[in-house]
């Protein structure tokens, strides 16, 4: 490194009066990461924004308006009396009697700005979901399988092979066509008629989280497991067994909050590719139902006309590489944050 | 080493297997079938019979897998059913090669791109070169491709007018099976897609050589081979070069998988007539052989790419050793 390297001594590793947690630690220098941060506060925007879509929209994202279909971003237009009367703001008709769309609209002459703002929603919840089941699962099998080791280990390492060799897009392109074929014949009855019903309600959310979650958790367990691996033998392990700790006490108390922030930081920087998964799905029309709006879709809809009609390519993508860009920041700034090699390079 | 990859084959068989039976298996419970329909008209009930007697798909499941697991054996990868015409040896001797292509340049590309920017970000260390070069790698790597192809579109195909924004340049056979042909109108055509798709490509890769260079630059026997008075040059490029790759090894097995799911994309935006656009579109018109076999031949790419890296890896450093 170019710059001196002092002594470790407590002045520089700023610990004068009383001892930090690691996760302390990690919290100040996240904080101190600017982008980083902002990242985090755009993500927390844009999760605020789903859930208050229909307040700040000034449409439904159903309500078609053929009469101007494709219209330009920030263009108004003065429609019949009776359309004119569907022009609302936020609930309250609007006074000068036009349709006013901030992003433009699309091909059915929906408003693309309040598209765009519902897409949040799909975009969002597979974050959360695939993300909460990928590490739900990838911990349990991961620390399980690495700390107690033996057959249970091996059969885990022969599933890992196992689904390493799957290509994972095309398996999830035929389980989403199952599912969807399913839904339209709508025959299965008990439970999965009951799926199939919760999933028409989700507008084909809940078999996109499936298809998502079945196929992700294998990136957490590994990790999860190597690095239960690592720190099962060291001394603090050691010390709490000897002092006859159950299992249970140990994975709890010791090993998991070592390995929380590995995985927040690998969970972080997974999530976008989670994101992709799912507007690549509704690119192709395997994801959510029409007329839900997901950014993957609108951007089906429009990338073909993109000559003549770009801002309806252009704003559900600039959207979708914002929230990803904002997502990858903060995994940036977190791995810094958590890995103390990393302290005082900036 | 030999020995390493055999095994790693034999490992690989009863995998294979299993991903083939589960596809055929799936394929199979897809509700509707390759003869449903002829034209915009159902398919007359004798006619339906008689043809799924002709491709046997009136035997039970068991039967018809393990036909075509013996016919997959000899290298017949089974009947087109709805286009009668061809079979599916000569559908994937169309669209594999274009594929291959698509994915093999589009990782030069990244390589070419990826390694030299993340050099010199990371001997520039903590300069604007340094900031500017991880700030646009970080850009790369979230701007999916599913957004950049049409950017590329609008900016280089109708904009700027540069190139072509749809098609493959050339159709198979190529020389050697899939060397990409000297023509001009086969890399202007190749030039977008092969960005939409080596971009992050590039991206991931110049992150991970920085990274991997920093760690190393500040090891020992660099400051060894400083000592000795070699020249900066060869300091980083025959000492620290080689070991810092060792990170971008380690993701070349998820970034392999990442090429196949990108040229899905990109096939399907810039309408190349590759694997990933043949697949998504004989799925509905449930071409059995066909979607188990382009799942089965993505698979293979994913297994024969990992125990490629695996290989690498022993080669980038010495430490590691198969037995």
């Amino acid at each position: 490194m170019s710059e001196a390297t002092l002594p470790i001594s407590p002045v520089n590793l700023g610990m004068e009066s009383k001892p930090r947690s690691p996760l302390q630690n990690a919290w100040r220098e996240f904080r101190r990461n600017q982008i980083a941060v902002f990242g985090g506060i755009f993500i927390i925007f844009v999760v605020l924004v789903a859930f208050i879509a229909p307040l700040i929209t000034p449409y439904d994202f159903r309500t078609q308006n053929t009469a101007v279909s494709r219209s330009k971003p920030m263009t108004g237009y003065i429609v019949s009396e009776t359309q004119a009367e569907q022009c609302h703001w936020n609930n309250t008709p609007l006074e000068w009697g036009c349709t006013i769309y901030l992003a433009g609209s699309d091909s059915l002459g929906r408003d693309l700005f309040s598209r765009v703002v519902y897409g949040t929603r799909v975009s969002i919840s597979v974050a959360v979901i695939a993300s909460v089941v990928s590490v739900v699962i990838g911990v349990i099998i991961g620390t399980i399988s690495g700390y107690f080791g033996g057959w249970i280990d091996d059969v885990f390492m022969r599933i890992v092979d196992f689904l390493y060799a799957i290509p994972v897009l095309p398996i999830i392109i035929l389980m989403q066509v199952y599912f969807q074929a399913l839904a339209r014949r709508n025959v299965a009855a008990g439970l999965g008629g009951y799926l199939l019903e919760l999933n028409q309600n989700m507008g084909g959310l809940l078999f996109l989280f499936i298809a998502i979650g079945v196929l992700n958790w294998i990136g957490m367990a590994r990790l999860a497991r190597g690095q239960v691996l690592t720190y099962k033998n060291k001394e603090f392990v050691e010390a709490a067994e000897s002092v006859g700790a159950s299992h249970q006490r140990i994975i709890f108390k010791h090993l998991l909050p070592n390995i929380f922030g590995p995985l927040l930081v690998a969970e972080t920087l997974a999530i976008p590719g989670y994101i992709f998964l799912e507007a690549i799905l509704s690119f192709i029309g395997l994801g959510v139902n029409p007329p839900i709006p997901s950014w993957g879709s609108m951007i089906n809809e429009g990338y073909q006309g993109v000559r003549s009609n770009a801002h309806l390519v252009l704003v559900p993508g600039i959207a979708l590489t914002l929230l990803t860009l904002a997502f990858n920041f903060m995994g940036d700034g977190l791995r810094d944050a958590f890995d103390p090699r990393m302290r005082g390079r900036k | 080493m030999i020995k390493f990859v055999l095994r790693r084959i034999l490992v690989a068989i009863p995998v294979m297997f299993a991903i083939a039976l589960a596809t055929f298996l799936m394929v199979q419970a897809l509700p509707g079938g390759p003869f449903d329909v002829v034209g915009f008209r159902a398919m007359p009930e004798p006619i339906r019979e008689i043809l799924e007697e002709r491709y046997g798909l009136n035997e039970p499941l068991y039967v018809q897998f393990f036909s075509y697991l013996g016919n997959l054996l000899q290298g017949n990868l089974g009947p087109m059913l709805r286009d009668q015409s061809q079979n599916v040896n000569d559908i994937v001797g169309q669209t594999f090669p274009v594929s291959i292509q698509l994915g093999i340049l589009s990782l030069i590309l990244g390589l070419v791109i990826g390694v030299p920017a993340g050099i010199i970000a990371a001997l520039r260390h903590n300069s604007a070169i340094d900031a500017t070069a991880t700030f646009v790698a970080v850009l790369g790597v979230s701007v999916p491709n599913l957004v950049l192809g049409p950017v590329l579109i609008l900016i280089f195909g109708v904009y700027l007018d540069w190139f072509p924004v749809a098609f493959w340049g050339a159709d198979p056979p190529f020389t050697l099976y899939f060397l990409p042909p000297l023509t001009i109108d086969f890399w202007t055509h190749a030039a977008l897609p092969v960005f939409a798709l080596g971009t992050g490509i590039s991206a991931g890769i110049s992150r991970l050589t920085r990274a991997g260079l920093l760690e190393v630059m500040s090891e020992d026997y660099i400051r060894t081979a400083r000592a000795k008075g070699l020249r900066e040059r060869a300091v980083v490029l025959i000492h620290a070069l080689k070991n810092s790759m060792i990170p971008v090894a380690t993701v070349m097995g998820p970034l392999l998988a990442g090429i196949l799911t990108g040229s899905l994309v990109v096939e399907q935006i810039f309408a190349i007539n590759g694997m990933g656009r043949k697949f998504i579109s004989s799925i509905g018109s449930r071409e059995y052989f066909l979607i188990t076999s382009l799942t089965l031949i993505y698979s293979v790419l994913l297994i024969g790419g990992n125990i490629m890296v695996d290989v690498m890896y022993a080669w980038l450093d010495p430490r590691i050793r198969y037995d």
